[in-house]
């Protein structure tokens, strides 16, 4: 699946989004958030994305709050250097000295969840200082123990007894200029992309909305782009492991046939 | 020697970046005096057009990038950078430089499938033959992400257009002056070519 080509493309300004999950700084991918299996380097792999054309990036730091750790600033840079698409980033981030050092390092958008829980204010003040466009709210979503889909944060270990819709909400009217969705209970599962839930969220708010968590092929999601109409699908299993196995690692990405072309000039 | 404008706003390292990449040199500065003594000028920015203009007449960096267009040698602005090229922009009711007569408005799409702002990959169509488009295979796609838009007041200083809730200037010039909405540095190879071509052009 390294360079499907499909007749189903996605409208123009739909996004879809390789996801890199990262400890430290290790590439790392997890199962439901936990199992998280080696995967390599993270400047490498940002590079053989980078020649595939992605629209955009998603880089979390999955340790980094847990630990209490800022973001890796040197390291952050080093990525946005390589990287010639919008570069977001999430993972320690609590406050809006290290939103701007970020920025400065070339990151477009900053990524907040954690810190949320004791401060949701911080989303008002990121957006007042760069912008509601640059300013993402990750939501986790997972079934509570009467499977009925919750939203929280603090990667899914204190969830709020909330609709993930109200949830998205409450995170646009403090200011999010986009809403993450990351579907914990299907994350690195392939068990496919929860269309109903996308829909919900993506009707709910008016910003746009990106959903994460159990992809399990190219093809569907330039379907749940198509049905559900939202805004970007991210994701990192499928990007990242070859036909959907977990034990075999080989970056992939739907490229454009137009790519081709412009490497000729180039 | 490409010169980026620093006035406080906006993604610098990946214009440096970009320009590295495209085999240029660059160097940052918020110093009137080295705008004034520079051969190639970006002037970047992201963020609010009112905010912009403050801190660009705090520094008096407004006159030195007026006072360096006047030299006839190229200017590119991105984003913000080339919103504020126009005359007035309705975010914040603000004057801008005036380097190019026209006004930026804020979308206000009738249907709510055009969500503002208008983010995301989307396809430019050049205007007129210009060098800064010279030796595209196809129609480039660039990353957008703006709630305001340019609008020129004579259609000959549109650079190029791109489709939204309604066809506006995703580009607009004048000469040795050019301004586009979409940030090349941050889009691949159509960004490498643009900026390639911006570092070979002598209007």
């Amino acid at each position: 699946m390294e360079s499907i080509t499909s007749d189903k493309q996605p409208l123009l300004l739909q996004r879809i989004i390789p996801v890199l999950t990262m400890n430290h700084r290790k590439l790392v991918k997890t199962s439901r958030f936990r199992n998280p299996t080696y995967i390599g380097d993270p400047l490498n792999a940002i590079k053989i994305f980078n020649e595939k054309m992605i629209d955009e990036i998603v880089v979390l730091d999955i340790a980094a709050s847990k630990e209490k750790r800022e973001p890796d600033f040197d390291y952050i840079g080093q990525m946005a250097s390589e990287c010639f698409s919008p570069l977001a980033y999430g993972g320690g981030v609590t406050s809006v000295a290290q939103a701007r050092r970020l920025i400065q390092s070339g990151v477009e958008k900053i990524v907040l969840n954690s810190a949320l829980q004791d401060r949701p204010e911080l989303v008002r003040e990121i957006s007042d200082a760069f912008g509601s466009s640059s300013t993402v709210v990750s939501l986790d979503v997972k079934k509570n123990m009467w499977g009925k889909e919750v939203a929280g944060y603090v990667s899914g270990k204190r969830t709020k007894n909330e609709s993930p819709a109200v949830f998205a909400k409450k995170m646009e009217s403090l200011g999010a200029g986009e809403i993450f969705i990351n579907h914990i209970d299907r994350d690195g599962t392939f068990l496919g992309l929860d269309n109903q839930l996308i829909a919900e969220i993506q009707a709910s708010v008016s910003v746009p909305v990106v959903a994460a968590g159990g992809a399990k092929s190219v093809e569907e999601i330039m379907q749940t782009l198509q049905n559900t109409r939202v805004s970007a699908i991210a994701a990192g299993s499928i990007f990242v492991f070859r036909k959907n196995n977990r034990n075999s690692i080989m970056i992939s990405y739907p490229t454009s046939p137009l790519v081709s072309q412009w490497q000729m000039i180039s | 020697m490409t010169t980026i404008v620093d006035y406080g706003l906006g993604n610098l390292l990946s214009v440096q970046n970009m320009i590295r990449k495209a085999g240029g040199k660059s160097v940052i500065t918020s110093d009137p005096e080295k705008i004034l003594g520079a051969k190639r000028l970006i002037l970047p920015g992201i963020g609010a057009f009112a905010s912009g203009m403050e801190k660009m007449r705090s520094l008096h960096l407004h006159e030195a990038v007026n006072a360096y267009a006047g030299k006839g040698l190229p200017l590119l602005g991105i984003c913000l950078g080339a919103q504020l090229l126009t005359e007035h922009s309705e975010e914040g009711d603000v004057e801008g430089l005036g380097l190019i007569a026209g006004h930026t408005k804020l979308f206000k799409p009738e249907s709510e499938q055009y969500k503002v702002p208008h983010m995301g990959w989307n396809e430019v169509v050049p205007f007129a033959e210009h060098k800064l488009f010279a030796g595209f295979p196809g129609t480039p796609r660039y990353y957008f992400v703006h709630s305001y838009y340019m609008a020129p007041a004579d259609q000959q200083h549109t650079l190029c257009t791109t489709q939204y809730d309604h066809k506006f200037a995703s580009g607009i010039h004048k000469g040795n002056i050019a301004g586009v909405q979409f940030h090349p540095e941050k889009s691949h190879l159509y960004g490498l070519r643009f900026i390639k071509n911006f570092l070979e052009w002598n209007p």
